[in-house]
């Protein structure tokens, strides 16, 4: 199989084709860590892009399901330098390649994966169009640019309501209870929900306020999601409706949701944070801490004065990392402590405490 | 702005002499961590005894001390320079063990000294085995279940408990040495006793063993803040049980999920911050199945460290110097992106491998079994964007005459199975041998050498390759070298010529690319000029349009070409930037100065290949190439890249010295006729390819000859040969004789003075950096021999004749840039015997006891100035300088510790001072050779009957030093009958007192033999063995006995003085 990556600012690169057939539109984005292509791959976070490894040697210990982070694939194509069809390790259930074609997912591999990222980190994020196909002609190519423009943009598109559980459902445990907003959560959230015997209610992002308040839960978490946090209204509503009355915690897609429901502004950022190195400076303690990320917008930190208190900063970029509001008893971060993948250094910081709810 | 207000003054403490398990990356972070001090404003006192390093150039830091590493000189040095605290972390073990050695006696805390960084507890609770069990069940991590024990039944009980095989691991020792794996009691009962004797404090930990499971690394950081980041992870290709040291490996981890490299990252972290670490440290983990043991914690960088330092851009030492002084990770900048501070883990793009460099080609009767004690001299490091790609490359630059491809045809299956199964430097080559044969499949390949079938998968990818190269050459190409194949190679499968290929290659538009390591795989823009080839799409390299040069490294550490050429090739990047032309460097040791990111304009992390460097030339159209720098592998290549730089019309030039030129002294029969024509006197000498044909050369020339193939390095296979019988053996055995490979026969002259010369020519002028008179004969390698500055024992009317005929010679060739001499002096006749057209091993030495910097001076003839507009001039020094060598014996057991024309040191100390007799001394001392001063002490002679006449002068002074003597039966008599008192001791086999039980007992303080004849040699080479293993000092040359019996009575009444070099050249 052949297959093609066009771009929006006219890059056609071809390649070999891998995964299934057809035609895949998103945004392509990097992320930089070299293991964790299984977690990445399932994170609903991901859902509208295209994703591409900066690590050229991508499958090399297989499939094992074990750490899906959804029930399956989310992102819309994969493009990797080079895909590994002799996997090895003892948890291998299947490469990575028979793992794309059972999920119906395109791929492309054998090009240049590094000049794709620089011209993304010059350019900022574009829409692409991945193509896997017989024959790579000129048409095709073409016809593969003009989709790749023609796309409409991320923050155009209501991307939560394609990866949000359709029906409410509970994790039953003996600790307090918690109600998780369900934007495209990771398993590994609820995970580590579980694991310090919360009581979990996980309800579609589109529940009214009155709905989730019935089970008289002790805190909201809002997870993590994808797209633009502009379209997340009604999770927005609610957290305009509950703040002040029940703690709030948010995650990522869920700190920026929180944010604008505060009055604060979030923006595109030119290609945004994926990778599992990104510094973030604790302004109390004054530490730096490794965390994971994946995410494409961020809050505007101009727009946060006087509604919350900056309590964590991204040491590269100077981005919002985490913020509080000690009044309304709303605590957020903007990277992701459940990692998966990722550095576990603030797994246990955030959800110890966020299992100590007053 | 240092945190800590009141360091104002550090001392920082190098690791001493080059050794197997010690090498040049301690020069590395100690240059790194001078350079990070002093741009903080800290004024840096640095003691080291190694010449041949850059931390020791003037520039480096404030006052420089090249004295012995003992804790009682660098006592003297913080008693005159009363640091405010000392930075131990930096100068490997050498530096770990001498700060806790000044704790413990009390000079710290008398001097008010901080240890700065990682705290003295912290170390005693990684280095000592028994505080780190404990430490690491503090924090729940898991170790292999062991025990410490003092004693050789202990260890047996234990070893019953655990079940065997079990691992041995002595407390503080250098590389592992000393550690096994026994798999018997009986092999349990030897590593133990002998690990006791050399731990430092007779300790050591037999530990259940974990033999096969994989071996992943952790680089840490940690600042005062508690704030922890990893570098970078690496996976031994080779499993647990050999030395991470002498492992194939690869970074980052290729075989682990996400979820086990987190495991193993969060278990790091946990251990740096229980230890409280300040600064790098490296962690070692065994995995398998998903469950891990904690193996071993370095609190300090390492040789690990500065792989991960070259493979992620990321400045190790630079940034735990920082640490050191307080500041912060995020306090530190980023100098790389130069936006984002130090407070990230890199990301990386590529594949690295690194390949231990082992010196079997030395120690031909060495045991080459990988363990878990270090033998390799140094490594290579290569980058890539696929796995094969770094491996080949990685297996390339290693410069050995190996590689995959033909050669292995000889192995038989059985043999080939052993090869697979028992590791040694043999074993990749033996999996690319099974693979092509086909006869073992990949995983019964995986099972028998417990590599992960992941990397023999890898390999096999190589050999399918080269049959696709075979059934279609225009198909496979990119893909070949998408994989690392050198046109060589691809020309040797399709039967083609490495021109047509490379040819072919520039018509299809199929050129190598160059990818930067950026730390941060292309998410941030770099500002570091480092990079390495692959076959992509994008070229990341925009040449410039500066006038520059590349200058030609010297690859991977290895005895006969060691730091000195890296020393070399920066103090030539140097030159070029004080003359403002751009500085390149292609290199591939990650271990050195030339390959840290901010010494060159542009680095080329490459193999030193025809192909890999031509590569580069082409895409940056240098105007010139500089080959004399990087030792003979650079000077190989002088006359190859010429040739083809002429037939591509480039306009690059080889600079200096003219290629044709440099070949005349290269060729012996050339050079000969050379000497001829100057009516210079050179040994009498001839070639043979036969038998028949060196009989002939003798029968002219007579016995001893001096016997060698043509065209080697460091001395490799040179014997001398004093009969017939030795010369039949030689002629069938040591060598393989062809026509286009004759063995040369040189007229071997005894008893004869050796001389060294390093000078500079402009074409016009000579200027002579030093005359090093050798201590040892003409007949040990000069490489192997002690040597002084000024000559002590050559008339002005020799040393007259050796100035005229360097100058002839230099100007006779032509040479613009370096030359060095080799000449031997008998009966006042000087004759030459070798002239190396290039830089040698003893230019640092000469920089340091002379103060000029020979290698800058030639750097910048080389780019056209003329010696006299540099205005510099001979120099008479004041002061005596003496280089003495160390030798890795006690790394090959079952090898004889004598010297000979095959070189074998792996590196060299400079011992300075105003006389002979001192300088001489501490140049024994921090050979760690000590000689012994009390009075009453014992020393052991035996010499053999030729030396009896010297021996007598030696006796003397050791008994005017108030010494005693013992000795072997023929010596005693023959000294008693001098009047002399000496005790004989009895023949090893004849039962008590004999000399190896008084080793024992640590009665004897220094053992002075040499080799005698074949009845008595067994017994010499068994006491020669002892003292390596015993750590007994010992001397095996008469002119070194001469020597140290002078300096024992010299130093007699006085005590070690410390100066720093700057003392001695500020008038």
């Amino acid at each position: 199989m052949k297959a093609i990556l066009a771009l929006e600012d006219g890059t056609v690169v071809e390649g070999e084709g891998w995964g299934a057939e057809g035609t895949a539109l998103g945004e392509l984005v990097f992320a930089t860590p070299f293991t964790g292509y299984e977690e990445a791959l399932t994170d609903p976070s991901y859902k509208g892009q295209i994703l591409m490894p900066t690590y050229p040697l991508i499958g090399n210990y297989g499939v094992s399901g074990a750490k899906f982070q959804s029930e399956g694939i989310k992102v819309e194509g994969f493009v990797v330098r080079e895909k590994c069809d002799f996997p090895s390790h003892y948890k291998n259930t299947r490469s990575i390649e028979q793992f794309l074609i059972e999920e119906g997912v395109p791929g492309i591999c054998e090009l240049d994966t590094r000049m794709l990222t620089i011209k993304t980190r010059q350019y900022g994020t574009m829409k692409a169009c991945l193509n896997v196909l017989e024959d790579c002609s000129d048409e095709e190519k073409a016809n593969a640019l003009e989709l790749a423009r023609a796309q409409p943009d991320i923050s155009e598109l209501d991307l939560i309501e394609q990866v949000t559980c359709k029906k409410p459902y509970r994790l039953k445990g003996n600790g307090k209870r918690i109600a998780v907003i369900d934007l495209g959560v990771k398993r590994n959230i609820l995970k580590n929900l579980a694991e310090r015997n919360l009581d979990i209610f996980v309800f579609p992002a589109n529940t009214c306020k009155s709905e989730i308040l019935n089970v008289e839960p002790d805190a909201l978490l809002l997870s993590n999601g994808p797209g633009d946090p502009k379209r997340g209204r009604n999770a927005m509503d609610m957290v305009k409706k509950s703040a002040g009355e029940i703690p709030i915690y948010g995650i990522c897609l869920g700190l920026q949701i929180i944010a604008l429901a505060l009055g604060c502004d979030t923006y595109k950022l030119k290609f945004g944070h994926r990778g599992a190195n990104q510094p973030v400076k604790n302004l109390k303690s004054g530490r730096v801490y490794i965390t994971a990320q994946n995410h494409g917008f961020a809050v505007d930190i101009d727009s946060m004065d006087g509604i919350a208190e900056l309590t964590q900063l991204n040491a590269n970029d100077h981005t919002v990392e985490g913020f509080e509001n000690a009044y309304l008893g709303i605590k957020c971060v903007q990277y992701h402590p459940e990692a998966s993948p990722g550095p576990w250094d603030t797994e246990k910081i955030f959800f110890d405490e966020l299992a100590t709810i007053r | 702005m240092p945190k800590v207000e009141d360091i104002k003054k550090v001392l920082v403490i190098g690791s001493g002499p080059i050794q197997i398990g010690q090498a040049a990356e301690f020069d590395f972070s100690g240059s790194q961590a001078c350079r990070a001090l002093r741009e903080e404003g800290v004024e840096v006192v640095l003691v080291n005894s190694n010449p041949a390093t850059i931390m020791t150039d003037f520039e480096m830091a404030d006052v420089i001390y090249i004295e012995p590493l003992r804790a009682d000189v660098v006592a003297k040095v913080v008693e005159k320079e009363r640091p405010d605290g000392i930075l131990a972390g930096l100068g490997g073990q050498t530096a770990l063990n001498l700060t806790a050695e000044l704790a413990e006696l009390g000079v710290l805390s008398k001097y008010d000294v901080n240890v700065l960084g990682t705290p003295l507890e912290a170390i005693y609770d990684a280095e000592d085995r028994e505080r780190f069990k404990q430490a690491m069940e503090r924090i729940n991590e898991p170790i292999p279940r062991g025990v410490t024990v003092t004693s050789v039944a202990e260890a047996e009980e234990v070893a019953t408990e655990l079940g065997l095989p079990v691992i041995i691991r002595p407390s503080y020792t250098l590389g592992g040495t000393g550690g096994g794996i026994a798999r018997t009691l009986e092999e349990l009962r030897g590593i133990v006793s002998y690990g006791l004797q050399i731990s430092r404090i007779h300790q050591v930990l037999v530990e259940e063993s974990v033999l096969g499971w994989k071996e992943i690394e952790y680089e840490v950081m940690r600042d005062a803040n508690d704030t922890c980041i990893t570098i970078c992870n690496m996976e031994n290709l080779d499993a647990m049980g050999i030395h991470t040291g002498e492992s194939i490996v690869v970074t980052p981890t290729q075989t682990l999920t996400d979820e086990e490299h987190q495991m193993l990252r969060s278990a790091s972290i946990r251990i740096i911050r229980a230890l409280r670490v300040e600064g790098g440290c490296n962690v070692q983990l065994a995995l398998k199945d998903g469950s891990y043991r904690v193996i071993e914690v370095n609190p300090r960088v390492s040789r690990s460290s500065a792989l991960a330092s070259k493979a992620t851009g990321y400045p190790i030492a630079r940034v735990a110097a920082k640490i050191a002084i307080g500041l912060h990770l995020d306090e530190i900048r980023n100098d790389v992106t130069e936006e984002t501070p130090a407070s990230f883990e890199p990301a990386i793009d590529y594949v690295v491998v690194k390949i231990p460099r082992w010196p079997f080609d030395k120690f031909s009767n060495a045991d080459r079994t990988l363990t878990t004690s270090m033998k390799s001299t140094g490594e290579v490091m290569a980058i890539g964007r696929t796995f094969e790609e770094a491996l080949q490359k990685a297996l390339r630059s290693l410069d050995i005459d190996k590689d995959f491809g033909a050669g292995y045809e000889n192995w038989s299956e059985t043999e080939l199975k052993r090869l697979l199964e028992i590791p040694t430097d043999d074993r990749i080559y033996a999996i690319y041998e099974a693979l092509k044969r086909g006869i073992f499949s990949i995983n019964a390949i995986s099972e028998l050498s417990c590599i992960d079938p992941f990397f023999i998968n890898k390999i096999d990818k190589i050999v399918q390759m080269e049959a696709k190269l075979k059934a279609n050459l225009r198909e496979n190409m990119r893909k070949a070298k998408r994989m690392g194949f050198p046109d060589e190679r691809i020309a040797l499968l399709t039967g083609r010529s490495s021109e047509e290929i490379s040819d072919y290659r520039r018509e299809e538009g199929l050129l190598s690319t160059y990818k930067m390591v950026d730390t941060c795989a292309a998410e941030f823009e770099a500002k570091t000029p480092y990079f390495y080839s692959s076959y992509e799409q994008e070229c990341e390299l925009k040449p410039s349009t500066r006038k520059k040069v590349l200058i030609i490294g010297a690859g991977p550490i290895r005895i006969g070409q060691g730091i000195e050429f890296d020393y070399c090739t920066v103090h030539a990047v140097k030159a070029l930037k004080e003359e403002g032309i751009e500085a390149h460097i292609i290199n591939n040791n990650p271990e050195t100065v030339s390959t840290d990111y901010d010494i060159s304009d542009k680095l080329f992390f490459e193999p030193l290949t025809f192909e890999d460097v031509m590569n580069v030339i082409e895409k940056e159209n240098y105007d010139g190439v500089m080959v004399q720098f990087g030792g003979q592998t650079s000077v190989n290549l002088a006359v190859p890249l010429k040739k083809e730089l002429e037939r591509l019309g480039a306009k690059t030039i080889i600079m200096g010295t003219d290629p044709e030129n440099m070949d005349i002294a290269e060729d012996r029969g050339r050079f000969s006729k050379f000497l001829l024509r100057l009516q210079i006197p050179q040994a009498d000498s001839g070639y043979a390819t036969s038998l028949e044909g060196a009989k002939e050369v003798v029968s002219r020339i007579g016995f001893p000859v001096l016997v060698r193939p043509s065209y080697v390095l460091g001395g490799r296979a040179m014997e001398i040969v004093y009969d017939e019988e030795e010369l039949i053996r030689y002629m069938r055995e040591a060598v393989r004789v062809s026509k286009e490979k004759p063995v040369l026969i040189d007229k071997f002259l005894e008893k004869a003075t050796e001389v060294d010369v390093d000078a500079v020519c402009d074409g016009e002028e000579v200027l002579i950096g030093a005359i090093m008179e050798h201590i040892e004969e003409a007949g040990v390698h000069s490489g192997d021999s002690a040597c002084v500055i000024p000559p002590q024992s050559l008339s002005a009317d020799v040393i007259e004749t050796v100035r005229d005929y360097t100058r002839r010679i230099a100007l006779g060739l032509q040479i613009q840039g370096l030359l060095n001499l080799q000449m031997a002096v008998k009966e006042d006749v000087v004759y030459v015997l070798e002239v190396n057209p290039r830089s040698s091993r003893t230019i640092p030495f000469v920089a340091k006891a002379t103060g000029l910097p020979l290698a800058k001076l030639a750097a910048k003839v080389m780019l056209g100035h003329k010696l006299k507009d540099l205005e510099v001039n001979d120099v008479e020094i004041g002061h005596v300088a003496v280089k003495e060598v160390v030798l890795p014996f006690l790394k090959f057991t079952g090898v004889d510790t004598i010297l000979g024309p095959e070189m074998k040191s792996t590196g060299e100390v400079m011992g300075i001072d105003d006389e002979f007799d001192k300088a001489f001394f501490k140049s024994e001392l921090a050979a760690y050779n000590p000689l012994p001063l009390d009075r009453g002490s014992t020393i052991f002679i035996s010499v053999c009957k030729e030396d009896r006449a010297v021996i007598e002068d030696v006796a003397r002074n050791l008994k005017k030093a108030g010494l005693s003597i013992v000795g072997t039966k023929g010596t005693v008599e023959y000294l008693r009958q001098r009047g002399i008192d000496a005790k004989k001791l009895k023949k090893l086999q004849d039962g008590s007192p004999n000399v190896i039980e008084m080793m024992h007992s640590q009665e004897i303080k220094l053992v002075i033999n040499t080799p005698t004849d074949k009845q008595s040699y067994k017994d010499g080479s068994q006491i020669r063995r002892a003292c390596i293993e015993l750590g007994v000092p010992y001397i095996t040359t008469m002119q070194a006995a001469k020597a140290a019996a002078s300096a024992i009575l010299g130093m007699q009444g006085s005590e070690i003085e410390v100066k720093s070099i700057n003392e001695y050249f500020t008038k």
